[in-house]
């Protein structure tokens, strides 16, 4: 059977890392025919088409589609839902916008944050901040969900898949886009970064949150904060990681003044690395911690970017 | 306006959650239940927009077991005028999918026309993020989610939401269904004359049978694990 795979398209780019991970997971369950849209969506396309493994993509291009509104980009996948066995889509804010409002048009459950594919009806999940993994059956016709990708490996690129333009669909009238408030940045994107410094309401300040920032770019790194942080104003709210933002595994991850909640650990205890940084040898963090320092972080955090 | 608030009754953020042994599930018993955190901002986010003359009533909704009353209380103590407990499930590990949740709470939309129905963006303990979203495609209604910031006027509201790149603001068409984020406000405590006035303030009791809706899952669930443990370092 086939898969319908949403790319994710932003401002026309593809979110190459993001895709090129769930295709890995779409592989298992089918050919995997991939969906860009947007106002525009053909660069993006192009390059979905050369994700390995690939097998088509569909591009629907119109300015109704351009700020990913939930309405007509749900109504345009259950235009195409006919004749696939699942559909699926990286777990991004979009997606999570989108899909399950798909899943209940279609009237079937949604699988959220899928982090193992067992068979074609069998998936696994994490309930409970990640305290638990729960293998669920489907026995929906059409499976709709959405993959963590933190836990699939990229596809490889390479590919030549043919690129098919599609009708678009009517506007529900239902939303209309205002604006955006995006903070442009050099760093790697967090959600797929070798390596992430985070800061915590230890940091103290928004002032003082810079520190973090310059031990980040000393290393090449994304930036990320505990949603303590994000809410004392420290930090954006995009660098919230955790349970309720986004969840990383980089190779590195350097927690900083953080102090290791159950809802921050959710968000980045997959890491292969994990170094924390924190002056109370009590703290929690240093139960998840591969190497843990004990030490006030206007010491050690200044002295680290002295040595690197 | 009425203001429709689902409020989901889950295990307290602060219990560390334990897995059966038997992979059947994770262990409900006496431990410490409480509103899903994102509801009670939901719940604040209501009164508020009472206290500003912008909605008249506020009806707080469960969904689940009989105990959920314990939370609609608490919603009636917050601020809620009313609560309607739909009694779906009889034991504390059965917990009803999303879609099913989403398909009873269009019934009560459809008794009740509330002009805004304001749900949490997540529920703690399922972390399906999808009840809003699915309860919006099934009254044909527009979806503000992981909401930061709302301003209701009239016939439509603006609402500032939380996304991968940082915020979206857009423009939803009422009656909508707007999903709660983190940061749109920070709930009160029910103080204690608050608590006493609550318990005479009216909650009726339905059955998902009266509604009509067939709560069987779809989703069979296989079984439950630990997620492998990650030893400790230097
Ligand atoms: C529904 C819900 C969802 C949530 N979602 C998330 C989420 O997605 N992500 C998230 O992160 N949290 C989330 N939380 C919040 C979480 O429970 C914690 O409150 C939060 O992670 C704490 O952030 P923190 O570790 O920065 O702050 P704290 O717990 O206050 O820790 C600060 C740490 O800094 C250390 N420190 C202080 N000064 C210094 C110094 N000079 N040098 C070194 N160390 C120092 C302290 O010892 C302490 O350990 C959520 C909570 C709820 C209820
Ligand atoms: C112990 C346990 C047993 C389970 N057993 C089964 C099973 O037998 N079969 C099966 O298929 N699945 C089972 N599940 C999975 C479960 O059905 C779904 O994963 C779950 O419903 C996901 O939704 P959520 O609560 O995360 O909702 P979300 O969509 O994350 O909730 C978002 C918002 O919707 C509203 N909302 C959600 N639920 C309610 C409610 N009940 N009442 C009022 N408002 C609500 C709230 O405003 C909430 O903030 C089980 C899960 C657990 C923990």
């Amino acid at each position: 059977m086939a898969v319908l795979l949403i790319a994710e398209v932003t401002d026309g780019a593809l979110a190459l890392d993001a895709t090129a991970k769930a295709v890995t997971a779409a592989k298992q369950l089918g050919d995997v025919i991939v969906l860009c849209t947007g106002a525009s969506a053909k660069a993006a396309a192009d390059e979905a088409a050369k994700i390995g493994g690939v097998s088509k993509v569909l591009v629907a291009e119109d300015a109704l589609y351009g700020h990913r509104l939930a309405e007509p980009v749900a109504a345009l996948i259950v235009s195409l839902a006919s004749g696939y066995s699942h559909i699926v889509a990286p777990s991004t804010t979009d997606a999570k916008n989108i899909m399950p409002r798909v899943a209940a048009l279609l009237d079937v459950m949604i699988l959220s944050d899928v982090v193992g594919v067992i068979d074609a009806d069998t998936f696994e999940r994490p309930i409970y901040a990640g305290n638990a993994i729960q293998t669920v059956k489907s026995t929906d016709s059409v499976k709709v969900m959405t993959i963590r990708t933190s836990t699939f490996d990229l596809a490889p690129t390479g590919g030549s898949a043919p690129v098919e333009v599609i009708a678009t669909g009517d506007d529900p009238g239902l939303s209309e886009w205002v604006e955006d408030k995006v903070a442009a940045s050099d760093r790697p994107e967090l959600t797929s970064a070798g390596v992430v410094v985070s800061g915590g309401r230890g940091v103290g300040s928004e002032t003082d949150f810079a520190l973090i920032e310059k031990l980040a770019d000393k290393l090449g790194a994304a930036v990320g904060a505990s949603r303590a942080a994000v809410d004392s104003g420290f930090a954006p709210n995009d660098w919230q990681v955790g349970q309720t933002g986004k969840v990383v595994a980089p190779d590195l991850y350097i927690a900083i003044g953080i102090s290791g909640a159950i809802q921050h650990l959710a968000g980045m205890k997959d890491s292969k690395i994990i170094v924390a940084i924190n002056k109370d040898e009590e703290a929690p963090i240093f139960q998840v911690a591969d190497f843990g320092l004990v030490a006030d972080l206007f010491v050690a955090v200044p002295a680290l970017i002295d040595a690197l | 306006m009425k203001v429709l608030v689902p409020v989901k009754r889950v295990i307290d953020y602060n219990v560390k959650v334990r897995v059966k042994a038997d992979g059947s599930g994770v262990d409900l018993a006496n431990v410490k239940m409480s509103m899903n955190p994102f509801d009670e901002i939901a719940v604040e986010e209501a009164i508020r927009l009472k206290e500003a003359g912008k909605a008249e009533e506020i009806v707080a909704v469960s969904v689940g077991v009989k105990q959920a009353q314990e939370t609609l209380r608490t919603a009636l103590a917050m601020g809620a005028d009313r609560a309607i407990l739909v009694v779906a499930a009889d034991d504390v590990h059965q917990d009803i999918e999303p879609l099913a949740v989403a398909k009873i709470l269009a019934k009560v939309v459809e008794e009740e026309q509330p002009g805004l129905v304001l749900c949490g963006k997540q529920a703690i303990d399922n972390d399906m993020n999808a009840t809003g979203q699915m309860l919006a495609a099934l009254l044909g209604w527009s979806q503000g989610t992981f909401a930061s910031e709302l301003t209701v006027d009239g016939d439509s509201a603006t609402v500032t939401r939380e996304v991968d790149g940082g915020l979206q603001t857009i423009k939803v068409k009422m009656p909508a269904i707007i999903t709660v984020d983190l940061r749109l406000n920070e709930p009160r405590y029910a103080s204690l004359p608050n608590i006493m006035k609550a318990k005479k303030k009216p909650l009726d009791e339905k059955t998902a049978a009266d509604y009509g809706v067939d709560v069987a899952p779809r989703l069979e669930v296989v079984k439950t694990a630990e997620p492998p443990a990650r030893a400790a370092g230097i």
